[in-house]
Order: structure tokens, then sequence, then C-alpha cells
């Protein structure tokens, strides 16, 4: 089944309460998909920093003087936060794949979970309430944000498995349903160069958009080109570091609610996800038409 | 009047007053607040009781109705009145996926747009929507009558059986064995009954085409085959 949510602010002064919300939608949606849980948050880029979340199953060995190896590897200041299991890395923007590299080599079991300007990725198994509580999602900041409960149907109950999937900078993909010709793309996008960590037909999706936005297209057209090559049941919605999507196959038998106000965008799989957003009650509520993207941009 | 508060009050306690009700009772009027999108509000009521929904439901909301009258004073979810037997339910906002399915009697009146799949294997329920219809209604539908006064999404009545569906707007494409057929002083008459009883009276039955099954697809021919 699988619930998704998502948000995308428009109002300024609600950027203070993005996790909060997006947390209170995503525990409504338990019921959907009780495996395992995730959230992307897009926070303010700051300057000229960036950030990878890495997750590890043994925090307490990996990420113990990881930091202090990694500015030596680097030879560059940079900072970690620990939060569970996951931690975020905050370096220059300019070393954001040296960074990448030299995690991948100082902690080949460490997985990184996002990178870019902007975006934090926490995923984990277990009741999306208790995903939220273990990374104090309800007290982070930011401007746009997606989220996914997760009922296992293509691939096993992980940490990887769970969603969102992101396999670009400040890209990621939420996904409910399921893909039918993922194999043959997955072959496809890995001959363009592209690479994988699970056997999920959600990464499949992800790594197609990422594959189409760096053709040049933007994320509304590397929508459209994903109603046209991707088979299957999916209602997918995705961020970027400015941008917030929605699109669903032409079948379009995966719920989809989707709310605008002046001060924000809302996605639920099911309105009551949507029920304690400010000014609910008089905004613009509409279900998604099957086959078209919906695309915002800040 | 009783109301019952879904913010404070859980759905089941609503639901097990509304299956409990028995002949004589004289609580007949029910108020529902704060519904929230909650699933199953007001599912299986067998009475003749009037329930008053005051906001927007998930799914199934009077899921299997006999007899009760339900207005959802909002928007309602998938599902609505699925199975319905008999009464009466109106959505005063738009409705979701699959509204009536399989609905084998009583009326369903959506007063916004319904959404892909309405009606989808009716079998006696007569559906009245305001607005538009999504893709693929009236699917498998058996009997009844599906009435739009708005426009129809693709594929409409794909392999139908014996329902009548009347739209007054565009119908973006048909379905696989469904074509227009004539209306008939009978259809005019029976359309007429449809919209008085839904309250509808500024729409006249002319202005309405009709769509039936051309009875290709009942069994299986050869001759048919492309056209599944």
């Amino acid at each position: 089944m699988c619930g998704i949510v998502g948000l995308f602010l428009k109002d300024k002064s609600l950027e203070p309460q993005l996790g909060a919300l997006l947390s209170s939608m995503l525990v409504t949606m338990t019921d959907r998909g009780p495996d395992s849980a995730g959230i992307a948050i897009y926070g303010d880029g700051d300057g000229d920093k960036a950030k990878i979340t890495v997750q590890s199953a043994s925090p307490k060995k990996d990420f113990a003087g990881l930091e202090t190896e990694l500015m030596r590897a680097l030879d560059s200041y940079l900072s970690i936060e620990v939060k569970s299991t996951h931690a975020v890395i905050t370096l220059p923007r300019n070393r954001l794949d040296d960074g990448r590299a030299a995690i991948a080599e100082l902690r080949p079991d460490v997985r990184i979970m996002s990178s870019g300007d902007a975006i934090e990725i926490y995923k984990e198994t277990g009741l999306p309430k208790d995903v939220v509580s273990r990374f104090s999602v309800t007290a982070m900041a930011g401007t746009h944000g997606i989220g996914h409960t997760r009922m296992a149907t293509e691939s096993a109950v992980t940490t990887l498995g769970a969603h969102p999937f992101s396999t670009g900078s400040d890209q990621c993909l939420v996904h409910n349903g399921s893909l039918s010709n993922h194999n043959n793309l997955r072959r496809e996008l890995k001959h363009q160069g592209m690479t994988f960590e699970t056997e999920n037909d959600s990464e499949v999706a992800a790594a197609y958009l990422t594959a189409e936005m760096a053709k040049g297209k933007n994320l509304g057209e590397a929508l459209e080109s994903a109603v046209d090559d991707l088979d299957g049941f999916f209602t997918f919605v995705v961020g970027t570091k400015s941008g917030f999507g929605v699109v669903r196959d032409a079948i379009a038998c995966k719920p989809a609610v989707m709310a605008e106000t002046d001060r924000y965008v809302a996605f639920g799989s099911e309105y009551r996800a949507l029920v304690s957003l400010p000014g609910i009650e008089a905004a613009r509520v509409w279900e998604p038409e099957p086959a078209t993207v919906y695309f915002w941009e800040r | 009047m009783p109301t019952f508060d879904l913010a404070v009050t859980p759905l089941r306690d609503l639901n097990q007053t509304l299956h409990d009700i028995v002949q004589g009772d004289n609580d007949l009027q029910f108020e529902v607040v704060n519904p929230r999108g909650h699933h199953a509000v007001a599912a299986g009521v067998h009475a003749p009781v009037s329930i008053d929904i005051r906001g927007s439901v998930g799914y199934y909301c009077g899921g299997m109705n006999d007899e009760a009258v339900i207005t959802v004073h909002g928007s309602a979810g998938p599902g609505v009145g699925e199975n319905m037997v008999s009464g009466r339910i109106t959505v005063k906002g738009d409705a979701s996926q699959y509204a009536g399915a399989t609905g084998c009697g009583g009326l369903l009146v959506i007063e916004g747009n319904a959404s892909s799949r309405c009606g989808i294997s009716m079998k006696g329920i007569d559906i009245v929507v305001r607005g538009n219809i999504g893709h693929m209604s009236a699917f498998m539908a058996q009997a009844g009558n599906l009435v739009v006064l708005g426009d129809a999404g693709e594929a409409l009545g794909d392999s139908l059986y014996e329902a009548r569906i009347f739209v007054r707007g565009k119908v973006q494409s048909l379905g696989a064995d469904c074509i227009e057929k004539e209306m008939r002083s009978e259809h005019i008459e029976l359309l007429g009954r449809l919209l008085e009883k839904a309250g509808i009276t500024d729409a006249r039955p002319e202005e309405f085409s009709r769509y039936g099954s051309a009875r290709k697809l009942y069994s299986f021919h050869v001759d048919n085959a492309d056209a599944y």
C-alpha cells in the first residue's frame, strides 16, 4: 500500500514548523505502511557549504573519529552531527565529491543517504512515530520535504529499501506503487553510468529522473518523460533543491490528494494526512489527474 | 439529535450505535462532526436514519448502506457508497475513486466532481454527478443508471453490461463495447425522474446523450477478439 506525504512551503513564516507538520502527516499514514519510514527535508542552503547524510548499522563504531579522519583526508574543515544511526557531515561545497569518495574509503560499511546543498534524508525500518522521534524530525526547519511510510512489496524490509531514494545531488523521490519494467530500466541506466545500491524498483525511478535531469531537463520535463518510459503503477512525489513535483501513472489507482493555499502546497496519499495543516478548511483540495505532471518551484 | 465528535469519540462507537438501531428507536437523526478524513464513517448502516457528516471523510463512507439517508457536507475519499443496497448518500463536495462501486440499489448524488472508476461494476444503484467524472467510469457496470451533468473521462463504460449512462457534457472516449444510443421517450422519462430525485432543477433530460452496451462482448466470440 504505502503512504506518501509532501509539503512545499510558500510562506517563510511556516519554515520553522516544517519538520513538525511533515512528521504529523507521516505518522497519520502509519497504517498504510508500518514496515519503515523515511523523510527528506530541504533546509536553507548555507552559502558555500554542502551536506552529506550517512547511515550506519553500527553508528558507535563507524562515527567515532570520523570527523578527524575526514578532515585529515580532505585537508579541510568540516563538522559532523550524529543523530542516532545517521550523521550529517557539513563540508565546503567544492569538496562534496571528494567527501563522498573519502567516506567510501574510510568507512566502506557506511551508506550515503543523500548529498547536496540543502537535503537531509533520515530513514529506518520501524514505525513512522519511532523513526521521526529518533531523528528529532519535529524540531527541524526547512523549505520543503517529503516522507514515506512503506509496506514492502517489491524488495526486502531494510533500511536501504526504505524511501526516500536519492540518486542525485539534492534530488529525492518517494513512490507508492510497483513498477513492472524496473529490471530493464536498471540495465539501461547502468549502461549510462548510474550505480544502484538496492534491487528496489523505486530506486530505479529515482535514478531515471536523475539521468533525465542530467540531460538538461528540469524536474517537470523529467516527470513528463517518466509517464512514457515507466511501466506499472506509481504515484511519485519528488523533491529537488528548489522544486517539488507530483505525477501519477495513466491508470492512477494509487490514491493521491493535494491541497494548495497561499502558504503551502501539500500532498497526501489520503486526505486525513492533510487535516492538521493550518488553513486546510479553506484550501483548494483536489485529486491529481492521471499522467499529469504537477510541479512547483521557488 | 445525537452528535458524535470524531475528534474525541472513537469511530467504532459511532458505527456501533448506528448498527444497534432497531425498529421503534426514537433517535433517527444523527450528526457527525470533525470526521477529519476518517475511513468507513457510517458504513454498514441498516436502518432508516438520517446522518449529517460535517466535513470530509476518507475511504468507504456509507459503504453497504441500507435505508439510511447520509449527507457528507464536505468531500469523500475512495469508495463512497461502495456496495450500497438502498437509501441515499449525498456528497456536497467531490468524491474520489470508485464512488458507488458495485452498488446494488439506492441513490448516490455527488454535487461536485467524481474521480476515476465512478460506478465501476454497479449492479442497480443510481448515481447522479453534477460535475465531471474521471476515466474508466462504469467499467463492467451491470445494472442501474449513471447520470453525469458534466464531462466524462477516458474509456467510459468499458465492457459494459446493461447499465445506462447519461452524459450531458463531453465524453473523452468510450471503452470497449460501449456505444452511444438513441434517447427514446422512455429514457427521457427515466432521466427526468432521476434528476428530480437528485434535486436537480437546472438540467433538462433532452440535453443528455445516452450510452450503453453494444452487447458484443457478453460471451467470447473470436471475431470480436480485437474489441477487448
